[in-house]
């Protein structure tokens, strides 16, 4: 019989824990979105299970009142791989950062995605370290100077989220710390998938690397800058909604809708499109040439670790019954003595 | 091999010498069976009752260039009329398959011992692949050292299975089971199981089951019915304990006892895994029984695999990780962790020859202090040591027995010597076997607010698992403060909780009982023995015993903590020695914990200790001459403290 859930609030998901990033850090208004969907999603509290790596964004699990674990650097997808495959009962999240992630658990990071366990990742992107204080991360664009690159940055930064749609991800999503409606909405969606859902969210470093994503989140610039994915919609953009995202050949470019070009023209998103293509080139849309999307990217259906090694588990003993410890000692050759 | 008995009634008379133990080694390229070989003649002996002992050993390389002396792959096998303990010093018999197999095995040949040669091998191609400039067995050396047996395998079996269709190639394969045959005659071995095991392995193949039935036959009746071999030997049961017994597998009995302790408490077995030489053998068998509930995750790399593990002890599974010691050392950090959240976990380490990649497939006792001391921090953890291939299965549940109580993980120490090799094990009663109680903590009635670090009498914490309403808590690395678990930088907070969790893993010394000790309560030298050279090291006391000398040996099962008697047992000993396949680990830790002088038998080879080579240390230490005017075979090396005079001699 199911028993009825409390109607719960924001407030009740808060942990008794002062937060401690810094004022006017972006992650403030992540784990305020968070405490608001999560009400929303008819999960009681204690099957829900908050599991972060180091650095600033892995101190969310203190600050929300669920079970929660703060492991150690870039290792979260494993603790909550190996939770997920023994507790299918609880939801689990997994919050990590753009070093945390993609860095020291870069390897980690694939193999998450790849095996689609049913999880949500939520990767703060401030591209920069904040807790080790300034160092550039794997997400800093080229030239970024900084403490370990007095002379600007020369590795190739990473796209999150082309890593992710080249590891098989089943839904890929983008939103930014100050969008709050959007990124709760995409917390939902994440929610509700099966399988590994990741979430890159554009966070600023008031600290480190303040403005990182002003292009992306100053009244000015954002309509330009900015395209909002819908399912089944082109892709427009602007402040009077009057640019959008034409394919040529296998090129996006950015065209002017009327003097000829309709929204029949246009792209349209499929977030459902069985391969991995749109969603690619959809990631691969950067700042300053085109506008960059935001919204999910991709949300298809696929085989899940956790949910196929659990059907292994049932399906074994359904075949062969309950394993008999006293049968196996007996089974092959033996002898008696005395 | 002294008494003949004439049986008149056999139309081909030959002679059948008892004696009471033999040891006999199977060698080859690595690509001649020499493994299955000798899986076959241990099932087999120990199904008719004989302690069996093994030593399989095998090169790193899947397939080393063919013929070559790295190539050799060998499998001893010792089995007995009585109680034995190691797979012996040096061999009755020797099967090789070629001169490489011969160059690199003779020296264990004791003198007088049988050789059996294929002689098709050694032609001018093997013998310049093995270094000899001429065939050695065509000199006088080896014929008058040894009983030379000069076969004609290759031909013969091809004789053999020339009816068969099978191709050059598919019959030279068979040639193994030659020699099996041929040596189950010397030995009056029963064919039976083999062709059993070939029956049920090959099911679907019944032209291989044939064929190698066919070679096992022909090496059979050419031990029977040729003049070549004028005399057999017969090996009696041995007079183990009444029972049933198996024969069992070190990384087996491990993988079994894994699953015992999953059930005796209640839970359901997580392994978090990565392939390494020699433990994945742990995964492929748990593997194998997801009807039990064992999830077995190969993970993407060591890390993972223990994260995983730790991931699942969180959500109230039983977590372990398995691995050798390159991937334990990537595992530092998470088993740091483990010890941080006060979870329990089994961290099992299958010791292999080190450092970095070292010596895959070669057996070492080198990651104690690793074990005992390697993780960042204050960092202790209970360590257990497993003695012998069946008992993999004992220390298993004892390890997962403490850690469940004590919520910490536990390092599980087996080597690659006793996990492949096996012995007879006598099959226990599940239902007999205690149980292990785990309780997990339910909110309390009057709506307290749960404190995941509020502490019992031995200092465990409670064990608190998502999905139950009114727990919610939150672990984490950082130091947390003691009862509350909250996170906590203070610096007397932070001294009290490394003391609480050392006293904790202190505490695991009021379980595990006081240190035994084989011989005199007192004497003139102790034997301090742990973990794979239990064997050698017993036999050895054994014997010095039975010279008359006053020596005792005490073996230890838990390195972290050491028993409470430990120190009290050392000081009845005029000596202690420890014996050890590293430079001397666990003698260090004696030296400075108990501020005894204990001096070091140590061997770092890739190899175990002979029996002689302990026994020759014994006598050493007591000043004796070496026993029976034998000079003893030993290359290991004594030595006080370390790295003074401990270079191989
Ligand atoms: S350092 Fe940056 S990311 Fe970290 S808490 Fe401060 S503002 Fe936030």
């Amino acid at each position: 019989m199911p028993t009825e859930l409390p109607t719960l609030t924001p407030a009740d998901f808060a942990s008794d824990q002062d937060v401690r990033w810094c004022p006017g850090c972006g992650d403030y208004a992540i784990l305020a979105q968070m405490k608001k969907v999560m009400p929303q999603l008819g999960v009681a509290r204690e099957n829900v299970v908050f599991i972060s790596g180091i650095g600033c964004s892995s101190r969310f699990p203190y600050y929300m009142n669920t079970y929660g674990l703060h492991s150690i650097h870039g290792r979260a997808p494993a603790f909550a791989t190996g939770l997920k495959s023994s507790r299918q009962d609880l939801q689990v999240w997994v919050v990590t950062g753009d070093g945390d992630g993609l860095s020291i658990g870069g390897n980690h990071f694939m193999h998450l995605i790849r095996r689609n366990v049913d999880l949500k990742i939520m990767l703060f992107n401030n591209r920069i370290y904040g807790l080790t204080k300034g160092q550039y991360s794997p997400t800093s664009p080229l030239g970024k100077v900084s403490v370990s690159t007095p002379m600007g940055a020369i590795d190739n930064p990473l796209n999150p989220l082309s890593v992710a749609i080249g590891c098989e991800a089943t839904f890929v999503a983008r939103s930014i710390d100050v969008n709050i409606k959007h990124l709760g909405e995409v917390m939902k969606r994440a929610a509700e998938h099966k399988g590994t859902a990741f979430i890159e969210i554009y966070q600023n470093c008031n600290v480190f690397n303040d403005g990182a994503w002003d292009y992306a989140t100053s009244k000015e610039t954002k309509h330009d800058n900015v395209l909002e994915l819908e399912h089944g919609k082109p892709l427009i953009f602007g402040k009077a909604k009057n640019k959008g995202i034409r394919l040529n050949g296998t090129h996006p470019e950015v065209v002017e809708l009327g003097k000829g070009i309709s929204e029949d023209d246009l792209l349209f998103h499929d977030e459902k499109a069985p391969e991995p293509t749109l969603a690619y080139l959809l990631s691969r849309m950067r700042h300053p040439e085109f506008p960059e999307p935001i919204g999910v990217f991709r949300d298809v259906d696929g085989p899940k670790y956790d949910v196929e090694l659990n059907r292994q588990i049932t399906a074994a003993r359904e075949k062969k019954g309950e394993g008999d410890l006293n049968a196996l000692y007996n089974s092959g050759e033996t002898w008696t003595v005395g | 091999m002294t008494t003949t008995t004439a049986e008149p009634e056999v139309a081909n008379p030959k002679t059948v010498n008892p004696v009471p133990s033999a040891t006999i080694r199977f060698c080859g390229d690595s690509g001649d069976g020499m493994q299955i070989t000798g899986d076959q003649f241990t099932s087999t002996s120990a199904l008719l009752g004989n302690d069996v002992a093994t030593f399989p050993d095998y090169p790193a390389e899947i397939r080393a260039p063919r013929g070559t002396l790295a190539g050799v792959s060998g499998f001893q096998v010792h089995f007995s009329s009585e109680d034995i303990f190691t797979p012996g010093d040096t061999l009755d018999a020797l099967v090789v398959m070629n001169p490489a197999a011969l160059k690199t095995n003779l020296r264990d040949l004791r003198k007088g011992g049988i050789l059996i040669c294929n002689s098709d091998n050694f032609q001018k191609s093997d013998l310049d692949l093995a270094g000899y400039d001429v065939n050695p067995l065509d000199s006088q050396v080896l014929e008058d050292q040894y009983q030379l047996f000069k076969v004609q395998m290759t031909k013969i079996t091809r004789e053999a299975l020339k009816d068969t269709g099978l191709g050059t190639k598919e019959v030279d394969r068979c040639k193994n089971f030659f020699a099996l045959g041929l040596v189950y005659w010397l030995y009056g071995r029963d064919q039976e199981p083999t062709l059993r095991y070939l029956q049920s392995k090959f099911s679907n193949k019944p032209e291989i089951i044939a064929a190698n039935t066919k070679a096992m036959r022909a090496g059979w009746n050419y031990g029977e019915t040729t003049d070549a071999f004028t005399s057999s030997y017969k090996v009696e049961p041995a007079q183990l304990p009444p029972g049933k017994y198996k024969n069992m597998k070190g990384n087996t009995a491990m993988a079994w006892g894994l699953m015992t302790a999953a059930k005796l408490s209640g839970k359901e077995l997580f392994l978090g895994s990565y392939p390494i030489t020699p433990a994945s053998d742990i995964l492929h068998e748990l593997s194998k029984f997801k009807n039990f509930g064992v999830r077995t995750f190969q993970a993407e790399d060591e890390i993972a695999a223990v994260c995983s593990a730790i991931g699942a002890a969180y959500g109230g599974a039983m977590g372990i990780t398995t691995s050798s010691g390159p991937g334990i050392a990537l595992k530092g950090e998470g088993i740091g962790l483990a010890i941080m959240l006060e979870l329990p976990l089994l961290v099992i380490n299958i010791q292999r020859g080190g450092p970095s990649t070292g010596l895959p497939t070669k057996t070492e006792q080198a990651d104690l202090f690793q074990a005992i001391l390697g993780r960042n921090g204050e960092s202790p953890m209970p360590v257990i040591a497993a003695r012998s291939p069946g008992d993999c299965f004992d220390a298993a549940i004892e390890a997962w027995r403490i850690s469940s109580r004590m919520m910490v993980p536990v390092m599980v120490l087996s080597d690659g010597y006793i996990a492949n090799g096996s012995e007879p094990w006598l099959i226990p009663d599940y239902n007999k076997l205690e149980k292990i109680p785990i309780h997990h903590p339910v909110p309390s009635e009057n709506g307290e607010k749960f404190k995941p670090y509020q502490r019992d009498e031995l200092l465990a914490r409670p064990w608190g698992i998502p999905g139950i309403k009114g727990l919610m808590h939150r672990l984490g690395g950082l130091e947390k403060q003691d009862v509350t678990g909250n996170v906590n930088y203070e610096p007397e907070n932070h001294e009290h909780m490394v003391h609480t969790r050392a006293k904790k893993v202190d505490n695991v010394a009021q379980l595990i009982g006081l240190q035994e000790v084989e011989g005199p309560e007192t004497g003139d030298l102790l034997v301090l023995s742990w973990g794979g050279t239990y064997g050698a090291c017993k036999t050895a006391v054994e014997q010095c015993q039975e010279q008359g000398i006053k020596v005792a040996h005490a073996h230890l099962r838990w390195l972290n903590p050491f028993p409470r008697n430990l120190g009290d047992v050392l000081k009845r000993y005029k000596k202690v020695l420890v014996p050890e396949l590293n430079k001397g680990q666990l003698r260090m830790i004696i030296r400075s914990k108990y501020l005894v002088d204990a001096q070091g038998l140590n061997k770092i080879q890739g190899r175990p200790f002979f029996v002689q080579e302990v026994v020759a240390a014994i006598r050493g230490q007591l000043g004796l001459a070496s026993a029976n005017g034998s000079k003893p075979t030993a290359t290991a090396a004594v030595s006080g403290i370390a790295g003074s005079g401990d270079a191989g001699g």
